[in-house]
């Protein structure tokens, strides 16, 4: 109690980095994201949570400049990204929830593309290259093509990859999905770490609800394109009544199934069908 | 400077793996100078246009270089597909640069094919003169680049490579047998002069004949010119509608 208090008061003084204001973003008569405010702190780790479908990607591409939004204002260090895009771009890093590797590469090639992208000089570039392969345990395969790789060593590559700059912000889009256990746990040490030493923020989806738990300074849970609640895992934990955050989630976003990326009108019909429980 | 130089490297790290890919887009050219160039060479000489090869050569060469710099350019649809092209995107790199690195990269392979088919067509039978060598490199390079960013222009609006045999043959195709690099381009019917003067790679053969074996329909400095300036206009929009993706 008395931490959680502590760390309110913490992060009320901090300035935020991500500012989102009335972000809408449309396709066709398809609402993906409606009306959503969120700010975070500097140094935050913060978890973005929701069913498949929520609009949470939708939501980082924008924040990532891939996808222009229909309507609203984000602010990324204090920087307007629908207009200055190329400012943006200089303060985040990302790993993408699908796979974004070059197949025809090998995996060192990968690391060093992605190291002359984000300007990384050339000594500190090999030698954090060498640090992460190896933190990953994929080093001995550095000269590997990645299509030979199994689905869990080219995710592996990937999240050694997007750790391969520091940016003042980080997005991970669902970056643990397909490890096992060990190298999760593995991954959110160096993660935690990476925040600690070097305040990076963080800002995060899974549907390990128990690494929001465990990692997460706030949590913001999104449902049907629109922020359904949002602060620290007990406050959620507490308004819900619940035990753990998973269960907090699901008495707050329903029980029924979703369809990822299916539209309103099926959405509609899906509820239907199911009911609300 | 270094991005443009690591996504040319990639280009071209891609390709030379690519070991079926070489010899695949070597073998139709090749098809084209024997077949075409052995079995039309006797009606070409009764004709009185001499000997065929000597015409075909400059054409075939263009059309390699034409197939392979389109291909480059669209190429970037795989990368959309593949969730590469996001890596790329997301970069503190303007997406300028990211689209010069790509087309250099793409105009690069696909002038070594170039040279590549003019070696072959040498061994075949292809007897040009070796003196304006500079000036059919300077022709090979603007088409390289031209094409290339006609794909890259392309990529950027299509979503997948479905639309590919779309552009296999209502644009490749046509702009390759109308540029008069199977026959010459006088004394055609109307339309066909006019479709032939409004393609571009027109005057690319007709510039690398000309260098190659002096003789050019339209001279070489139109050629130059309306070559060069086309060449500048694709590459405009390529990179205008490059920096609108949004994935």
């Amino acid at each position: 109690m008395f931490l959680a208090a502590a760390r309110r008061t913490f992060i009320a003084i901090m300035p935020s980095i991500i500012e989102v204001k009335n972000l809408v973003k449309t396709f066709g008569d398809f609402t993906a994201v409606n009306d959503v405010s969120f700010d975070v702190q500097k140094g935050e780790i913060f978890a973005f949570l929701g069913p498949n479908g929520a609009g949470k990607t939708t939501t980082i591409k924008m924040l990532t400049t891939l996808l222009k939004p229909t309507s609203g204002e984000i602010f990324l260090d204090g920087k307007n990204i629908i207009h200055d895009q190329d400012a943006a771009r200089r303060s985040f890093g990302i790993v993408f929830q699908d796979p974004s590797l070059d197949d025809e590469l090998t995996a060192w090639e990968n690391m060093e593309f992605h190291g002359v992208l984000y300007h990384v000089p050339k000594a500190m570039r090999r030698k954090r290259i060498e640090e992460l392969m190896n933190f990953v345990e994929l080093w001995d395969r550095k000269d590997a093509l990645v299509k030979t790789f199994s689905g869990g060593m080219k995710r592996r590559l990937e999240i050694a990859r997007g750790l391969l700059h520091h940016p003042k912000v980080l997005f991970l889009d669902e970056p643990t999905t397909g490890l096992d256990p060990q190298t999760r746990n593995h991954v959110w040490s160096y993660i935690e770490n990476l925040n600690k030493e070097e305040g990076v923020t963080v800002f995060f989806t899974t549907h390990y609800i128990e690494e929001a738990e465990r990692a997460a300074t706030r949590v913001a849970i999104m449902d049907h394109g629109v922020i359904v609640d949002r602060g620290t895992s007990d406050e959620l934990k507490q308004q819900t009544d619940s035990s753990s955050l998973e269960d907090a989630f699901i008495k707050l976003t329903g029980r029924d199934l979703r369809k990822e990326s299916a539209g309103a009108d099926a959405m509609r019909t899906h509820a239907k069908v199911w009911g609300r429980r | 400077m270094s991005t443009i130089y690591i996504l040319w490297l990639r280009q071209l790290k891609r390709y030379v793996r690519s070991k079926a890919r070489m010899i695949g887009s070597i073998g139709q050219p090749l098809l084209f100078l024997v077949a075409l160039g052995y079995g039309f060479g006797p009606i070409y000489q009764k004709a009185g246009g001499g000997n065929y090869i000597q015409f075909l050569a400059p054409g075939v060469i263009a059309m390699g270089i034409l197939f392979t710099a389109m291909f480059m350019g669209i190429e970037i649809t795989w990368d959309k597909q593949f969730g590469f092209l996001k890596e790329t995107l997301v970069a503190p790199v303007s997406r300028m640069s990211i689209m010069i690195g790509r087309t250099l990269g793409g105009a690069t392979v696909a002038l070594a094919q170039g040279v590549v088919i003019f070696l072959i067509a040498l061994a075949i039978g292809f007897h040009p003169q070796f003196n304006f060598l500079w000036v059919v490199f300077i022709f090979m390079l603007l088409i390289s680049m031209l094409f290339t960013g006609i794909g890259t222009a392309i990529a950027s609006l299509i979503d997948d490579m479905q639309a590919f045999p779309l552009i296999m043959n209502f644009l490749v195709m046509p702009t390759f047998f109308l540029s008069g690099a199977l026959f010459p381009l006088e004394g055609l019917p109307p339309v066909i002069t006019l479709i032939a003067k409004s393609d571009p790679l027109s005057y690319g053969i007709d510039g690398m004949r000309g260098a190659l074996t002096g003789v050019t329909a339209f001279g070489f400095f139109t050629d130059f010119a309306v070559l060069a300036a086309i060449t500048v206009v694709v590459l405009a929009i390529g990179a205008y509608l490059f920096s609108r993706i949004e994935i």
